[in-house]
């Protein structure tokens, strides 16, 4: 599902990946750990086709990056740190445009919606939402066109604990789906995780199964 | 890359050919009845300004190349041929300045369309700079350079066409008059003025590439030495 | 890719409506230039070449306004990387945005002629209309496709505001040039169009170029 091999990555001079190296089976889920600067965000965004690798190889879904980077579009659902939402739009405004985008059937806009439990306040303005709600619809965005492959940047972020375990099976393990997963939460992330990626100034430190202790080494 | 080769004696070729068009400027080509020795100019100034807005269209397909290969020294190349018509056009614009007070009495004047829109085309690549120099990420940087490059090589013909066609109403000047029925001696010189510009300008074309190429490589020297040894980088 | 050209421009046409952003500012502009040209040029009315020029020249500048702000929205709310996600081609976000600022030129030229025969024209502009609008049109495509190529270009730079005039407004002498010489005879009174064909021309040659050449170079421009 994924494989990276040496993953390169620079922002003019300054290194933001190097030798990153690691394979994910699918349905497993990839934990990604590090402090604020690490890369963890570039990694990601790299993983998404949003910026293409300057070293070593990437496979995503069987696609070669950047070469085949248009066969992964579409298969990816990406939840960054922005909700890419129109804020002046409705949630179903936003969905209905990313439904047509993706060429899904309308039912699919209210079926997600459902699932977010946001039918309700799905006609109101994104602007007008709480940052929970916002970060419900950005989930639905996510997931709008059953990807098999979910990149999620701190997606418990805005969420309480009832909303957070309503979208378990969207976003969770037990969507069945492969994951990477990045996130602050050492603990929480590790026990969902299959396996652990830590970075420290974009560069790997481990990438395997480890203990919450190493990881907070991380931090240091 | 091997951009010094072929440098020594292209220089050399340079200084010679320019040697010659100052000789023939001086004491071949006529002096010209009314206009006096100031239309001597016009071997400078014609010649720099088709020079510049060649190696304008020049950079755009370079641009191209850069954009079909992603091989990043094309848009250098690109950038470098811009850069140096940008300052040729400087020289085109004062030296048409100069002959038009010398000849007509007035700084600038409307009547030349190739001056006029030679103006338009050097106040465009002026943007290239700014827009150029506000990206930081370098991949990106060459991109939009050559996209620019491109639209911009693109309007350079289409902008003349335009110009042209708004002041054919006014009779045409001198470019047309010299365009055809240039006596001997003038196109002589005029031809061997246009080969001098155009081998300087492709000699300090090549230098300019060569020293951004060493600068270049100094650079990544370092990046490798600083991974390896980062103490030893002073 | 039409069907996604299609639904990104709805996406915009919406956005527009909702928010007002772009077309009442640009249709404002252009009505406080009139007033400006009025005073600054101390005349009640205006023909030929000067009202031609007056008509153009504040319609290319209005346009600017239009320009800078058409990737406004998926700047700040990161919109692009949700088009780029989706297994869309990237040339028809070029073709929605292109159609999206054509529109918004021909809402705004709704307004602006009218006041301009009001405020500053001197002959009936009525008598000239058909000739006008296939002028207006085919200019508005020129400024459309080029405004989206620099609005593009742009779009990461610190400095867009600045850059966007200086970028644009010499890539559009030639449209001005065509525009305004077109326009010319037919805002003198009582005088048949000379020349339409040309200038129509012109217009046309532009037009193709630009369009191809955004088109053909706009995958660049998203990329990283």
């Amino acid at each position: 599902m994924l494989e990276l091999d040496r993953l390169e990555r620079r922002f003019g001079d300054r290194v933001a990946l190097q030798g990153v190296s690691v394979r994910v089976e699918p349905g497993r889920t990839l934990a990604v750990l590090g402090a604020n600067g690490a890369g963890k965000t570039t990694l990601l965004r790299v993983l998404a086709t949003l910026l293409r690798p300057h070293g070593g190889q990437v496979r995503v879904l069987g696609a070669e990056l950047p070469r085949e980077a248009w066969k992964v579009h579409g298969r990816v659902g990406f939840l960054g740190h922005e909700p890419l939402l129109y804020r002046e739009l409705t949630g179903r405004e936003n969905l209905r445009y990313q439904a047509s985008l993706h060429r899904l059937a309308d039912g699919r806009v209210d079926e997600v919606l459902a699932a977010v439990a946001m039918e309700r306040r799905a006609d109101e303005p994104v602007r007008d939402l709480s940052r929970g709600m916002v970060q419900r619809l950005a989930v639905a965005r996510a997931v709008l066109h059953d990807p098999p492959l979910l990149l999620l940047d701190e997606p418990r972020a805005s969420l309480d604990p009832a909303a957070a375990e309503l979208l378990e099976p969207l976003i969770g393990r037990a969507s069945e789906r492969t994951r990477v997963l990045v996130t602050h939460d050492v603990e929480g992330g590790l026990a969902e995780a299959d396996l652990a990626l830590g970075l420290k100034r974009g560069h790997q430190v481990f990438a395997e199964r480890v203990d919450a202790a190493q990881a907070r080494e991380l931090y240091r | 890359m091997a951009y010094a080769r072929g440098l020594k004696p292209l220089a050399a070729a340079t200084a010679v050919t320019m040697t010659a068009a100052l000789a023939l400027v001086f004491f071949y080509a006529p002096l010209d009845a009314d206009q006096g020795f100031v239309q001597k100019i016009f071997y400078v100034h014609v010649p720099m300004a088709i020079v510049a807005l060649c190696g304008w269209v020049a950079a755009g397909v370079m641009a191209i190349r850069h954009l079909r290969t992603g091989d990043r020294s094309w848009d250098v190349r690109s950038y470098v041929a811009i850069h140096l018509s940008v300052i040729l056009g400087v020289g085109v614009l004062a030296t048409g300045s100069i002959w038009a007070r010398a000849s007509w009495g007035h700084w600038w004047v409307w009547d030349e369309p190739v001056l006029v829109s030679f103006l338009v085309v050097f106040l465009l690549y002026c943007v290239y700079y700014p827009l150029r120099f506000s990206i930081e990420d370098p991949d990106r940087q060459a991109r939009y350079s050559s996209v620019f490059a491109i639209a911009a090589g693109a309007f350079v013909p289409l902008n003349f066409v335009a110009v042209r066609l708004a002041e054919s109403f006014t009779h045409p000047r001198v470019l047309s008059q010299t365009g055809g029925d240039l006596p001997g001696e003038m196109r002589l010189t005029f031809l061997v003025s246009l080969l001098a510009m155009t081998l300087l300008f492709v000699t300090l074309w090549k230098l300019e590439l060569t020293s951004k190429h060493a600068e270049a490589r100094l650079k990544r020297l370092r990046r490798r030495l600083e991974a390896r040894e980062p103490a030893a980088v002073a | 890719m039409i069907r996604a050209a299609r639904a990104i421009l709805r996406k915009d046409l919406r956005l527009e409506l909702r928010t007002k952003e772009s077309v009442p500012a640009m249709t404002l502009f252009t009505v406080v230039v009139f007033v400006l040209f009025h005073f600054g040029l101390d005349r009640n009315s205006l023909d030929g070449s000067l009202a031609s020029g007056v008509l153009w020249v504040t319609l290319l500048l209005a346009a600017i306004i239009g320009v800078t702000r058409l990737f406004a929205a998926e700047r700040e709310q990161g919109g692009i990387d949700a088009l780029l996600l989706a297994p869309v081609d990237r040339t028809a976000l070029f073709l929605a945005k292109a159609a999206a600022l054509f529109l918004f030129l021909v809402a705004v030229e709704i307004v602006a002629l009218p006041a301009f025969a009001l405020l500053l024209l001197g002959p009936d502009l009525l008598e000239a209309l058909p000739e006008l609008l296939a002028i207006v049109l085919l200019a508005d495509l020129g400024l459309a496709a080029v405004g989206a190529l620099v609005s593009a270009l742009a779009v990461e730079t610190r400095a867009r505001e600045l850059i966007v005039p200086l970028l644009l407004l010499p890539l559009l002498v030639p449209v001005l040039i065509g525009a305004a010489h077109a326009t010319e005879p037919l805002l003198r009174g009582s005088q048949r169009p000379e020349d339409l064909g040309r200038w129509l021309g012109l217009l046309s040659l532009y037009d193709v170029v630009f369009v191809l050449l955004s088109v053909a170079v706009f995958d660049f421009l998203l990329e990283d």
